[in-house]
């Protein structure tokens, strides 16, 4: 792999940008590997970039239906945090926002990771209760976190509305600092450099379409272009986790729900951070292109058609307009769905599962896009030691048997 | 937006009047003294969660606020039948099964 520079780039203009080394092959599939991942998007190839850089196994397959990084991870609204109320989370989510900090060096690829600070807003008493305990857990647990109030939200940010007379007034919020954005695509194709550079097979347009097993152990899995032999399955499949554990034959506690987001047309730079609100539910920040990014809530249905409904689009923007009314008249621009694999606690599933050899890496809902780096560290641990990584201990399946919850349901600001 | 028939209304709605209120025909355990710590488990949080056909529950929650049964595609959102609260659905994946229309389910 050659490594990029500033100087590279000046090399590079000189014969006009036409000589730019392909970022990764795209090889014929082998008969065998030492490790499967099933599912091209920013965890797989994150578990795949650690799978070869931190434990040394590079005979490595990451299979994907589509193209790497074209569902969810292409979806998102680009939001890295940490800022969870339970210790089992927070830890998992800080040890994502700890890898993110150097991850464009550490790929030597710009994530465009922007640390512009999330602000999660408060608009009722109870509301600034929760803010409270959640910023004193965090803050117990080594996480950034302040509460702020409302002149200081308003100091942050001049453009939202924080009169008192609204009908949802802002009372303040929690501001987390070290937290922001970062380029979605970006941290897919850097993952998949980095793990094609170390020798791991990225086949794409390679679809999954059965689980091989013997003796309740995994001998591989079936694909649109044949059988392809590992002892060591990893499924990071979000939307599609329940159709590839049933293929393999038990059931999980997730249902798939699409989640829509929209873009506005691109505007001059007027919003510096991240702005969440729980009560009124929506979210927004500014890309570096200029254009609003807005999410909310999932369309209550199963759905796997990776759009939903209007009126959920509806509700949406009038939590934005509500917080912001000076943008009541900028246009959208695009609108899609993802389907997230959403959990009974809003916590991720990152477990063994009744088939021996078989991992599941899912469940993260809404909010998978911030524990990318964090997730596949994490889960390749597991993949490689055939036990959980101790930060993914907590995240059993084994957990909706015992009841051992980890209850993240609004606790983290917005379940996003 | 999906357009619902409601069968206690006995009328199209739009979905915004509506709730979906998750997988239909799961049983409780019937026996809840006896009941494993695996059979609560997987009556409260595992689900078929199916790629195609569908039996869940809606509600019509600002209208006659009752439920009933929907069995829809999860790929298409189509809505193939509605049903009250004790029927069994007509339309199953096995009375799909070898029509055409099951294909894009199936993917």
């Amino acid at each position: 792999m050659k490594q990029y520079s500033g100087f590279g780039l000046v090399k590079h203009a000189l014969s006009h940008h036409e000589n730019w080394q392909r970022m990764w092959r795209n090889p014929a599939p082998k008969r065998e590997y030492d490790v499967i991942i099933v599912g091209g998007g920013g965890h797989g190839l994150a578990t795949a970039y650690y799978l070869a850089k931190v434990h040394g196994i590079t005979n490595v397959a990451v299979v994907e239906k589509g193209w790497l990084g074209g569902g969810n991870t292409a979806r998102n609204t680009t939001i890295v945090r940490s800022n969870y109320l339970w210790d089992e989370s927070a830890w998992l989510y800080e040890h994502a926002m700890k890898l993110w900090e150097g991850l464009s060096q550490e790929l030597n690829y710009n994530v465009m990771f922007s640390q512009r600070g999330v602000m999660n807003l408060g608009h009722t008493l109870q509301d600034m209760r929760d803010i409270h305990r959640r910023v004193n857990a965090n803050r117990l647990n080594g996480i950034d976190g302040e509460v702020i109030d409302a002149r200081q939200v308003k100091e942050i940010v001049p453009h939202m509305d924080c009169t008192a007379n609204r009908r949802f007034p802002v009372l303040g919020a929690s501001w987390q600092p070290r937290a922001g954005v970062a380029r979605h695509d970006a941290v897919a194709w850097g993952f998949a450099r980095g793990a094609d550079a170390l020798g791991v097979d990225m086949l794409q347009q390679t679809e999954v379409t059965g689980i091989r097993t013997s003796g309740g152990k995994v001998l591989g899995v079936e694909t649109s272009r044949g059988f392809i032999g590992a002892k060591t399955v990893g499924v990071v499949t979000a939307g599609n986790s329940g159709v590839l554990a049933k293929m393999a034959g038990f059931k999980l506690p997730v249902e798939s729900h699409p989640l829509q987001a929209l873009v506005s047309e691109p505007m001059k730079p007027i919003l510096d951070t991240v702005v969440m609100s729980n009560h009124v539910h929506g979210y927004i920040s500014q890309s570096d292109k200029g254009d609003l990014v807005i999410g909310a809530g999932i369309d209550g249905y199963v759905g796997y058609g990776q759009r939903g409904s209007y009126q959920t689009i509806e509700h949406t923007l009038q939590a934005i307009v509500e917080l912001f009314p000076i943008f009541s008249r900028v246009r959208m621009n695009r609108q899609w769905g993802g389907i997230v694999d959403t959990t009974p606690d809003a916590c991720p599933i990152i477990s063994a599962t009744p088939v021996g050899g078989l991992f599941f890496n899912c469940g993260w809902g809404t909010g998978g896009f911030k524990a990318t780096p964090g997730s596949g560290h994490v889960f390749a641990a597991t993949l490689a030691a055939g036990k959980a990584h101790p930060l993914a201990a907590p995240f059993t399946i084994d957990r909706f048997i015992s009841g051992k919850l980890i209850d993240e349901h609004g606790a983290a600001g917005v379940a996003h | 937006m999906l357009h619902i028939y409601c069968p206690h209304c006995d009328e199209h709605r739009e979905e915004e009047e509506f709730r979906s209120k998750g997988e239909a025909h799961i049983a409780r355990p019937p026996e809840p003294e006896s009941a494993s710590d695996e059979d609560w488990g997987n009556y409260l949080f595992f689900r078929k969660n199916p790629r195609g056909l569908h039996h869940e529950q809606w509600f019509h929650a600002v209208g006659c606020r009752k439920f009933f049964n929907v069995t829809r595609d999860t790929v298409s959102y189509e809505i193939l039948e509605t049903y009250k609260p004790g029927q069994q659905p007509v339309v199953t994946a096995e009375s799909r099964n070898g029509s055409a229309s099951d294909k894009g389910a199936a993917k």
